[in-house]
Formats: structure tokens, C-alpha cells, sequence
């Protein structure tokens, strides 16, 4: 059986990539796909944790399938955000809209 | 008719409330009031004479009727001190009848008088109403059943008077003898009212036949090492020394000469002095504890001083309203005397003040007219009035023997019976007495002459006889004058029998009657001499012994001696006291202001500066803050980001390595 800690490792991978990429790129469609990396990260890392803990309940799974259906919302509102300001600005670079600039 | 009268006497407390509502109703009234004013006085005093004659009347049936008097006594709950009751009431015995008729008689016919004498005065409403109101007082004085009513009820008499003797106050004289007046008899007071604390606070009752009632319990009692009993007669004593003028508190008396004559008669001849005598009367009790105790032998020699004392002094005055006042005092000395020598002395005291009220008020009313007719107080202007004025001078002379004891006339009666007790008792005091008697007789016939005999010696002045309502009352009086000493007859004495304290009626002594009708008649004769047939000069006194001549007309500079001994020392001591008041109070005051003042300078530099400072501070500060912090609001999400996870981080770092 593959240990706990390989699987911590690949999360916690997958989420300073999801990391990475929200923090450095500059288009907003990428930053989304980050954001979905990390959650991602999340739910191996629950998946995992409730075999190991919980070996009979589901509880990290259901956890997870709550996680993706928050991940689906989120999708749905970020992408319906970006191409309400692509309409507006026609771009996407996320270092250009700091009109909340203080 | 026993049962009306007795009926009659629960309402007796009607007496002075009549003239009370009329004096707020006239005041109410004024000009437009019936008669402007004086009918509804007059009518109210009326009814209260009526009053009083029938109480008098039930009185009169129960005192002379068989078995023991019962003095009539209402008292009401007043009020609770603590959870001590003080009673209000009213009680009528023999004394209070008497003083009833009197008072209501002689108040009754100087309002009459009044609407002659003051007619077309500008404050004519306002006389009647202090008139009524001087009667309520006196009234109320003459029915209280406790001490308490009875010392209101003298305020408020000192009050009327104030206000009656300077009814003319805007001459400075008559405002001046109505402050002198107030504050003589103030001194007075103050005794009366130690007096009435004193007996309040070792009885602890004020209702007179309460305290009447303790008095064997007080025998023994003393305050501070005095004797209770003594000291409680003197000290109510000296209320009655400043009401009744008596020495040395007589100064007042001849000054507030200065207020209309009718006021003169009601309350300086027959009515208000008359209540000091009326109050050792009433409290003889407390003086009488012991024969020949300390405060009787007092007051018969404060009585027999005054009588002697007033009485040389009248006889150089020229003002005939001052005459009249000085030998008001001197008989008011007389009453004193006869109430300091016993029990028997007591009957004769009050039965002098009866009398003396009638005739004086007479006297004061017919000298009223007189100067009414001749419009002059000073007797050397007049003379010859007795054709001119021939009611007033027929009345005035029925007055005059009367005062002077001549056989027949009331005086006679109640002074002899004085100067009786006195012989008995003190015989010191009656050779004094009989001096004074022959001075009075001296210089009422003097006034005489001087007034209504010989030839007129201004011929400016055409006198005229006054109208009939101020004649009528001097011929009621003038009557009462010759009759009213009757009731006193030597061996049948009916006014003993109604008035007296103790059983002892004093035998009836010749010796003493024949001496005392001689020094009465010796002394018109010498007037007769010297004022009438001038066979002696009249200025003899005044050439060949100026020193006592000046001594008699400066009234033994007794006003001098005040002025020098009380007044100026008392000046001198307000003046120190206004300096100390306008240089320390005032001083401590304004030092207080100062200092408020430099703290709150200091205090708002303070708050300008710090308080504020603070403040702006917090403001300021806040602002920088906001200024340095904006520029970490970069608009940009990845930023926040950042910071969001590198916050995370050093959470978690710090959580793991805690």
C-alpha cells in the first residue's frame, strides 16, 4: 500500500504549484486554473486522509465532492467575472485592473 | 336666656375676626367700599361690641350668680410639635369680658370719631383698615387661651401700631416714632417671648390655666441657680415694660404722638398700652406664686417710679398731645403699681385701666378736636375754647377730674383704691403715688387753662367746634368718664367682686381717701393759682431753677442718654461690622472668585493644549496611518494574494515551531 506521506507530498506539490501559479501569472483565466489546482491538492489531500484515519467512513470523500461541487460555483462565478471585465477592459492581465488601487 | 348667652359665648371667637375681615375687606374695597371703607369697619366693631356686651352679660350672670365661676374654653388641636399637642382656643373669664367691652367700646367709638377726624384724608380706606386690624389683634390678645396666640396676637398689635403711628409717613417725625415705636418695643419683646420659652420649657405647657395649674410644682425649680418662678415674672415683665411704656422703655410713647390723634386714643391711651398691663394681669399667677414676691415688688416699683417720673415731665410739655401722653404713662405707671401689690392691688390695677381707658380716650379724642378746631398741638397758641367748642370742652373736663380724682369721677374710685393697697403695702411707693397724683392734677388743670380758660392768645387761629360724629363719641365717653368708677363703690365694690384674685378685699380706709382727694384738689388749686388768677408766675420754675426746668423739658435727656449709650455705640458697631463686611466677606468672596478664575485660565490652557492636543493627536495620527497604509492598496489581487499566503505561512510556522 502507498504510504500516507506520498500522497501528502503530491498535495502538497500540486498546491504550491496551484500556488505559483496564482501568485505569478498574469492572466486571470490562469490564475482560475491555480485556484483549481489548489482545491485540487485539498481534496487528495482529504481523500487521503479519510482512507487513513477512517478506513469505513466516507467522510473525506464526501468532503471532497463537496470541495469540487464549491470548486464547480467558483468556476462558474470566476469565469462569468472574467469575461464580464474582458467586455469591459478587453483584456485579461490582471496587473492592468487595480482600479481598486488605493 | 341662659342658654342664648351661653350659645353666645361659643361664638366668641367671632370677636376678632369681624374687624380682621373687615380690615382684608376695606383693603379689598378701598374708595369704592361703603363709605369709603369706614362703614364696614365700623359695622364689623359694632358687632363685635355686640358680641362682647352679650358675653360680658353671661359672664356678668355667672360671676355674680350662685355657685363657683366657669371660665367659657374652646381649644382646638393646632398643631403637633414632636409629639407635643399645642392647642389654639380661646377662654373667657371675668378679665377678658371686661377687657372685651372695653376694647370694643373704646375701638367702636374712635372709628365713628375717625370718619370725622380723618375726612378727606387721602388714605382714608387704608386708616379704617388698620384700625379694624388693630382691633382684631388687640381682641384676639384679650381671648387667647395660650401663651402662643396671646404673643401673636401682641406682634401683631405692634405691628398695627407701627403702621398706625406712621400712617403720615411721609413726614420724617411720624416715620421715625413709628420705627421707635417698633423697636423699643421690641426690647420688650425679646424678655416676653424668654419668658414664654422659659415657662414652655419648665412647664411644658402654653395654655394659661395649665400653666396656672403647675405653678406649686415650680416652687423649687430653678435655671442655672435662678429661681424659675421670679425670673419668668420678670421676664414677662419686661414685655410689658416696652407695651406699656413703662420706665425705662417709655421713650416710644410720647413720639408716637406723631400718628393721627385718633390713633392716639385707641392705642396710646386706652387699648394697646393697656395690654401690658392686660398681660401681667392675665399671668398674675406666675408673679403672684408668693406675697411680696421679688417680681411684684418690681413691678410696683417700676410702676410707682414711672408714675412719679412721667408725671413731672408732663408738666412742663406745651404740645397737648404730648401732656396727654406722659400722664398716659404716668397712669399707666399707676396700674402697675396697684398690680405689684398683691391681690388686692390687682383688682385695684385693672379696675385703673377700665377707667383710665374711658377718660383718656376721652381726652385723647377731645384734644383731637381740639386741634381739629384750631389747627395747632402747641398749647400756648391756644386758650379761650371753652366758648368756642362747648361739647368738646364739657367732655374734655369730665376727662380732666376724672384723671385729676375728684370725688365723684371715675379716677377717683380706682385711683384710691391704688394708692389704698399702697399705703397698706408699701408705704414708700404710696407717698410717691401721691406725689404724682398731685403733679397730675397740677398740670391737667394747667392743660386746662392753657387750652379752654382765659382769652384766646393767637388771633390767627378761629377755632370751631367739630362736627357731631366726632362729638358724639366724646360725650359717650365723657359719661363714662363720671359713671364708670361707680362699679368700684368703696365697701360695695361690685368690680372686685367680678374681678379679683384670691378673697381679700381691703378695708376702706379714710385716712387714705381724705389724703388722696386733698393732693388731687391741692394740685388744681395750685394750677388754679398760677395758670388761672397768675397770682404766682408761671415761669418761676424755669428762672429760678433752670438746671431742673431744662432736665423736665429734655425729658431728663432720657432720649439723649439712649442715643449716646445704644444708638451711637450700635452705629459704631455696623459701621466696623461694614468695613469688616466689605473688606473680609468681600474680600474672601472675591479672593474665591480670583483663584476660580486663575484655575480656570490654568485649566483651560490646559485643555486647549493637551485635552485638544490628544485629540488632534488620535486624528492626526489616524490620518498618517491612513496616508503611509494606502499605498499597500495596490489594486492588484495577486498582491493581496501574497500576502495572504505568506500570512498563512507565518501562522503556520509559527503554530509548528511554538
Amino acid at each position: 500500500m502507498i504510504p500516507l506521506e506520498w500522497y501528502l507530498a503530491l498535495s502538497a506539490a500540486l498546491f504550491c504549484i496551484g500556488i505559483y501559479g496564482v501568485l505569478s501569472r498574469r492572466n486571470a483565466i490562469s490564475i482560475l486554473m491555480g485556484i483549481e489546482l489548489m482545491l485540487n491538492a485539498a481534496n487528495i489531500n482529504l481523500v487521503a486522509f479519510g482512507r487513513y484515519l477512517h478506513p469505513n467512513q466516507l467522510t473525506g470523500q464526501v468532503f471532497a465532492v463537496f470541495v469540487l461541487t464549491v470548486a464547480a460555483a467558483e468556476a462558474a462565478v470566476g469565469l462569468a467575472i472574467i469575461i464580464s471585465v474582458y467586455r469591459n477592459r478587453e483584456q485579461l492581465n490582471v496587473d492592468e485592473i487595480d482600479l481598486m488601487k488605493g | 336666656m341662659s342658654d342664648f348667652l351661653n350659645t353666645i359665648c361659643r361664638f366668641t371667637w367671632l370677636i376678632p375676626v369681624l374687624p380682621l375681615l373687615a380690615f382684608g375687606l376695606i383693603l379689598l374695597t378701598g374708595r369704592k367700599g361703603p363709605g369709603h371703607g369706614a362703614y364696614i369697619g365700623i359695622a364689623a366693631i359694632s358687632m363685635s361690641f355686640v358680641l362682647s356686651t352679650l358675653v360680658a352679660a353671661r359672664t356678668v350672670i355667672h360671676a355674680f350668680g350662685p355657685g363657683e365661676f366657669e371660665p367659657v374654653m374652646v381649644q382646638k388641636l393646632w398643631v403637633l410639635v414632636g409629639s407635643k399637642p399645642i392647642f389654639m382656643g380661646f377662654a373667657v373669664d371675668q378679665l377678658t369680658a371686661m377687657m372685651l367691652v372695653v376694647v370694643t367700646t373704646v375701638a367702636m367709638l374712635v372709628q365713628i370719631y375717625s370718619t370725622g377726624y380723618m375726612h378727606g384724608d387721602e388714605r382714608y380706606p387704608r386708616f379704617f383698615a388698620y384700625l379694624s386690624l388693630f382691633s382684631a389683634a388687640m381682641l384676639s390678645l384679650v381671648i387667647a387661651d395660650n401663651l402662643l396666640l396671646f404673643f401673636i396676637s401682641w406682634e401683631l398689635v405692634g405691628l398695627a401700631s407701627y403702621l398706625l403711628i406712621g400712617f403720615w409717613f411721609a413726614r420724617q417725625s411720624a416715620m421715625r416714632a413709628a420705627k421707635k415705636a417698633f423697636i423699643v418695643t421690641r426690647v420688650g419683646d425679646v424678655g416676653f417671648f424668654l419668658g414664654v420659652l422659659l415657662i414652655f420649657a419648665k412647664t411644658g405647657e402654653l395654655n394659661f390655666h395649665k400653666i396656672f395649674a403647675a405653678i406649686p410644682s415650680l416652687m423649687n425649680v430653678t435655671l442655672w441657680g435662678v429661681p424659675v418662678l421670679p425670673l419668668a415674672g420678670l421676664l414677662l415683665f419686661m414685655g410689658a415694660v416696652g407695651k406699656s411704656a413703662q420706665f425705662p422703655l417709655h421713650v416710644w410713647l410720647p413720639d408716637a404722638m406723631e400718628g393721627p390723634t385718633p390713633v392716639s386714643a385707641l392705642i396710646h391711651a386706652a387699648t394697646m398700652v393697656a395690654a401690658g398691663v392686660y398681660l401681667v394681669g392675665r399671668m398674675y399667677p406666675v408673679f403672684a406664686y408668693a406675697p411680696h414676691s421679688v417680681s411684684l415688688q418690681t413691678v410696683a416699683i417700676i410702676g410707682a417710679i414711672t408714675a412719679i417720673f412721667a408725671a413731672t415731665i408732663a408738666l412742663v410739655q406745651n404740645d397737648i398731645k404730648r401732656v396727654l401722653a406722659y400722664s398716659t404713662i404716668s397712669q399707666l405707671g399707676y396700674m402697675m403699681l396697684g398690680l405689684g401689690l398683691g391681690p388686692a392691688g390687682f383688682t385695684a390695677g385693672l379696675f385703673h385701666l377700665m377707667t383710665h381707658a374711658f377718660f383718656k380716650a376721652n381726652m385723647f379724642l377731645g384734644s383731637g378736636s381740639v386741634i381739629h378746631g384750631t389747627g395747632t398741638q402747641n398749647m400756648q397758641e391756644m386758650g379761650g375754647l371753652s366758648k368756642k367748642m362747648p361739647w368738646t370742652y364739657w367732655t374734655f373736663f369730665a376727662g380732666m377730674l376724672a384723671l385729676a380724682g375728684v370725688p365723684g369721677f371715675a379716677g377717683f374710685f380706682s385711683k384710691d383704691e391704688i394708692l389704698l393697697e399702697a399705703y397698706k403695702n408699701m408705704p414708700i411707693l404710696f407717698w410717691v403715688a401721691l406725689a404724682a397724683a398731685f403733679l397730675t392734677a397740677f398740670y391737667m388743670t394747667r392743660l386746662m387753662a392753657l387750652t379752654f380758660w382765659g382769652e384766646p392768645r393767637s388771633h390767627e387761629i378761629h377755632a370751631h367746634e367739630s362736627p357731631r360724629n366726632m362729638t358724639l363719641p366724646l360725650v359717650v365717653l365723657g359719661v363714662l368718664s363720671v359713671c364708670a368708677g361707680y362699679v368700684g363703690w368703696p365697701g360695695h365694690n361690685y368690680f372686685h367682686h367680678f374681678i379679683h384674685f384670691g378673697e381679700t378685699e381691703s378695708e376702706f380706709s379714710l385716712f387714705v381717701m381724705l389724703l388722696a382727694t386733698g393732693s388731687g384738689l391741692l394740685g388744681i388749686f395750685a394750677g388754679w393759682v398760677i395758670f388761672v388768677k397768675k397770682w404766682i408766675p408761671s415761669s418761676l420754675l424755669r428762672e429760678k431753677m433752670p438746671i431742673v426746668y431744662n432736665l423736665l423739658v429734655n425729658k431728663y435727656y432720657m432720649d439723649e442718654l439712649y442715643w449716646a449709650i445704644v444708638v451711637v455705640p450700635l452705629l459704631w458697631f455696623t459701621r466696623v461690622l461694614a468695613v469688616f463686611d466689605q473688606k473680609i466677606i468681600d474680600g474672601i468672596v472675591n479672593g474665591v472668585g480670583y483663584i476660580t478664575l486663575g484655575f480656570s485660565i490654568a485649566y483651560a490652557w490646559v485643555d486647549k493644549h493637551i485635552i485638544d492636543g490628544l485629540v488632534n493627536l488620535v486624528g492626526s495620527s489616524t490620518e498618517r496611518a491612513g496616508r503611509t497604509l494606502r499605498y499597500a492598496q495596490t489594486g492588484v489581487v495577486q498582491n493581496y494574494m501574497l500576502v495572504v499566503f505568506l500570512g498563512v505561512l507565518v501562522i503556520s510556522l509559527v503554530y509548528l515551531f511554538k
